[in-house]
């Protein structure tokens, strides 16, 4: 099996069209026959996603002219199983790729194929891998469409669960770069034991559980730079504890990186950045009480240096080996998630406490359906650097201690109250107070020119379900901010009615009112020179920017049936940060009809 | 012609789906217990009863509606028909943390998984949570259904009373 897998790299690597054509032969034998061995798997299956975009050029809103009118992201997966084998492809195409996402995504083609087998023993899968060590502070290779996401390592892995409770994983590839793969060559290990299984004779009547787990990463880049000595192989190393008593878990990681200078890895002095060649180290830690209708949750994080890429050139969300959680609440609402937090690699220290409460029904507090109530505190700061050199070749630009913060980059403070009135109505209630520091956050530096924001948000939200399977949602979003820094700053008021007249179909009306907008002069100011002012000069707007109210209104509709949906909308749509699982992406803002169709099969 | 013959291909890879359909078995990935264990879906398993599986995160709204929506009858379900719900939370580690505070706190007696690098979710062809899947009493998935509405619990527990009695479903 693994020298048939081999063979089936070496094919793979050449040619996707090989690839696909060998995973269309293997398929073939099964094709005419009946399902062989009732009990076994024998099956395909697939998704696809389409969304297409109609774009008008509205200036008033900073909507640029798209040369193409119309822009498509698309993708189907097919996956293969049949008993302890299984084999996949995904198709890619865009067409170009629609506004806020990597123009380097560019054209189409099969982009990912794999093939695994697994037993008891062994799981060897060889093509595109997606694999975690730990919580992912060295290794995390995954895939987010709605973001573009893929930072998969095309090679080989091995997992072998040798004796109960422990398992060991061994991987090398190259990772994938849009429609290629990166320079860098990514290697790694990873073991873990779950103690209470392991000894299950001796521990079975201990109710503590504890897994203890290491790791090792490394990558090769050939350095090819005519002034500075970069290491070619540069290694990233680690170790977790997870520890569970009852209601209590523990779960930290620790883990070091070797001197990586790139250009994520870097320090600021006097106003220019400069490689740094200082080793990285990031800590996650995460604890939890939980009974039934109370929890308390304690996170912290610190990280330095830890930007780990497989090519030190590489920006963006190209080509990243690790994933850095963020320890900020995850927003779910338009408003509060506006001003989105994502870690910073090269430094930050920060955490967040949350308390979750359920008033049992029939209490005061709880009223006759009972009531839940969360409290949630976050922050982040940067690292107070000391003793910043000023000669970029020092092997140690700067010290940091655990017991000192640098300067603030976010906050929030956030509660949420889910209450249900009667059978037909509930309510969702939501505050938050953000602080954001947007030159650091947005632009990852302390010099961009921006002022910080300050929030306000308030949330309403009810839900009237007038009979069975249909229902009126309304929600009012309040965003009140001191900032008028630019376009797309200032207060929002937004709106939105949802219908479902039954469990198919839905229509929503969506206004986004954005007022108190930046005066003229500001606004002119932090723009100039930019593409949008000097549009807003060639249509004559410019004095129309000063104390301009802007509606965002989006109408929506959908319809879905079983693993199948389709949404199609029309209007405008601000200009935002977007983001899933702590990684962002900015989108500008768009006039125009969208249609999205998403399907299981 | 590269591009083409790709094409080909993938037209021809699709054509085989069509002896497929539903009614296949739950395929094979890890996924943690909120202890940390991993355990292979190949395990899930309710004794010739029907078992829901639910995808969902702790930062998605409809997700945790309908999980709500279910657990204030989830006793009667279980009485009348024996199903059980297995919870698969897609959390990754900035979140994994919370699933069990949330869990706890909400007091949903389900049965939950964590799927942090989305193993399962890929191997079960999820998009987008919430995205819900019957399972017959023989292990094999006989139907599934994308986003939550309210009042789609009253549907899905229909299929589920359907299922229990060996009936077939229609969509």
């Amino acid at each position: 099996m693994v020298y048939f897998a081999l063979m089936m790299r070496n094919s793979i690597l050449k040619s996707s069209v090989t690839a696909t054509f060998l995973l269309t032969f293997i398929l073939n034998p099964f094709n005419g026959k009946s399902q062989t061995g009732s009990d076994e798997i024998n099956a395909i299956h697939g998704n696809f996603q389409i969304d297409a975009q109609y774009y008008n050029p509205d200036s008033l809103i900073g909507a640029p002219n798209v040369p193409e009118k119309m822009l498509s992201n698309a993708f189907a997966n097919i996956n293969y199983q049949k008993g302890k084998f299984s084999a996949g492809v995904r198709y890619e195409a865009y067409n170009n790729v629609m506004q806020g996402f990597d123009p380097r995504y560019k054209g189409q083609g099969v982009v990912n194929r794999f093939v695994r087998y697994q037993d008891n023993l062994l799981d060897v899968t060889v093509g595109n891998i997606y694999e975690q060590f730990g919580s992912g502070l060295i290794l995390r290779t995954y895939y987010e469409p709605g973001l573009l996401y893929d930072n998969s390592l095309d090679g080989i892995r091995v997992i072998s669960n040798p004796y109960k409770g422990v398992t060991f994983k061994g991987l090398v590839g190259r990772q994938r770069s849009f429609f290629t793969l990166g320079p860098g060559i990514v290697r790694g290990v990873d073991g873990e034991i779950n103690i209470n299984e392991a000894l299950d004779s001796v521990l079975k009547n201990v109710k503590t559980k504890v897994i203890l787990g290491g790791s090792f990463v490394s990558k090769f880049q050939t350095d090819a730079d005519p002034d500075f000595h970069l290491p070619e192989n540069v290694g990233a190393y680690g170790g977790r504890l997870s520890v569970i008593h009852e209601g209590f878990n523990f779960f930290g990681e620790y883990v070091m990186k070797e001197n990586d200078p790139n250009a994520g890895n870097f320090v600021i002095v006097e106003g220019d950045k400069y490689y740094s060649y200082q080793k990285g180290d990031a800590v996650f830690l995460s604890a939890s009480y939980a009974m039934k209708g109370l929890s308390f949750l304690v996170q912290a994080k610190r990280v330095d240096n830890m930007n780990f890429r497989s090519d030190r050139d590489a920006n963006l969300q190209n080509l990243i080996i690790n994933y850095l959680p963020a320890t900020t609440k995850q927003h779910t609402y338009l408003m509060p998630a506006y001003n989105p937090y994502a870690t910073q690699p090269a430094g930050e220290v920060g955490g967040l406490a949350e308390i979750q409460y359920k008033a049992k029904k029939g209490t005061l507090i709880g009223g006759p359906y009972g009531m839940d109530i969360t409290l949630n505190y976050s922050q982040a700061n940067g690292l107070k650097q000391n003793g910043i050199s000023d000669t970029a070749t020092s092997s140690k630009l700067y010290t940091t201690n655990y017991g000192e913060m640098g300067t603030n980059y976010y906050h929030d403070f956030f509660i949420e109250i889910n209450r249900k009135f009667s059978k037909k109505i509930k309510g969702t209630f939501m505050y938050a107070h953000q602080f954001y520091n947007k030159n650091i956050v947005q632009f990852g530096s302390p010099f961009a020119g921006f002022n910080d924001i300050n929030s306000n948000i308030g949330v309403v939200d009810i839900t009237y379900k007038y009979k069975s399977n249909s229902a009126i949602r309304f929600e009012f979003q309040a965003l009140f901010r001191d900032n008028t820094d630019t376009l797309n700053l200032g207060s929002w008021a937004t709106g939105l009615i949802e219908w479902n007249p039954n469990s198919h179909i839905f229509v929503a009306v969506l206004d986004q009112f954005n007022y108190g907008y930046p005066d003229q002069h500001v606004f002119s100011e932090v723009n100039k020179d930019s593409p949008l002012q000097t549009a807003l000069e060639d249509a004559g707007l410019v004095s129309i920017a000063k104390g301009m109210n802007i509606h965002y209104g989006l109408i929506t509709a959908g319809y879905n049936s079983g693993p199948h949906r389709i949404s199609v909308s029309y209007g405008k749509q601000r200009a935002g940060i977007f983001c899933v699982g702590g990684v962002c992406r900015n989108v500008p803002a768009s006039n125009g009809f969208a249609i999205s169709i998403t399907s299981s099969f | 012609m590269k591009k083409l013959l790709s094409t080909l291909a993938l037209v021809s890879a699709f054509t085989f789906s069509s002896f497929a359909g539903d009614g296949d078995k739950i395929p094979v990935a890890t996924v943690k217990k909120m202890d940390g264990s991993k355990v292979s879906s190949s395990t899930f398993s309710n004794n010739g009863k029907p078992i829901i599986i639910s995808f969902w995160a702790t930062w998605c709204k409809p997700c945790k509606k309908e999980l709500d929506a279910i657990a204030e009858n989830y006793a009667d379900w279980t009485k009348e028909t024996g199903v059980k719900l297995i919870a698969i939370s897609i959390d990754d580690a900035r979140s994994s943390g919370k699933v069990v505070t949330d869990v706890k706190t909400k007091g949903w007696e389900y049965e939950v998984y964590i799927d942090e690098n989305q193993d399962f979710k890929r191997a079960m062809n999820v998009n987008n949570v919430p995205h819900t899947f019957i399972v017959d009493g023989n292990g094999k998935i006989v139907w599934s259904h994308n986003s939550y509405t309210e009042g789609d619990e009253d549907k899905l527990y229909e299929n589920v009373k359907k299922v229990a009695k060996g009936e077939k479903l229609d969509h």
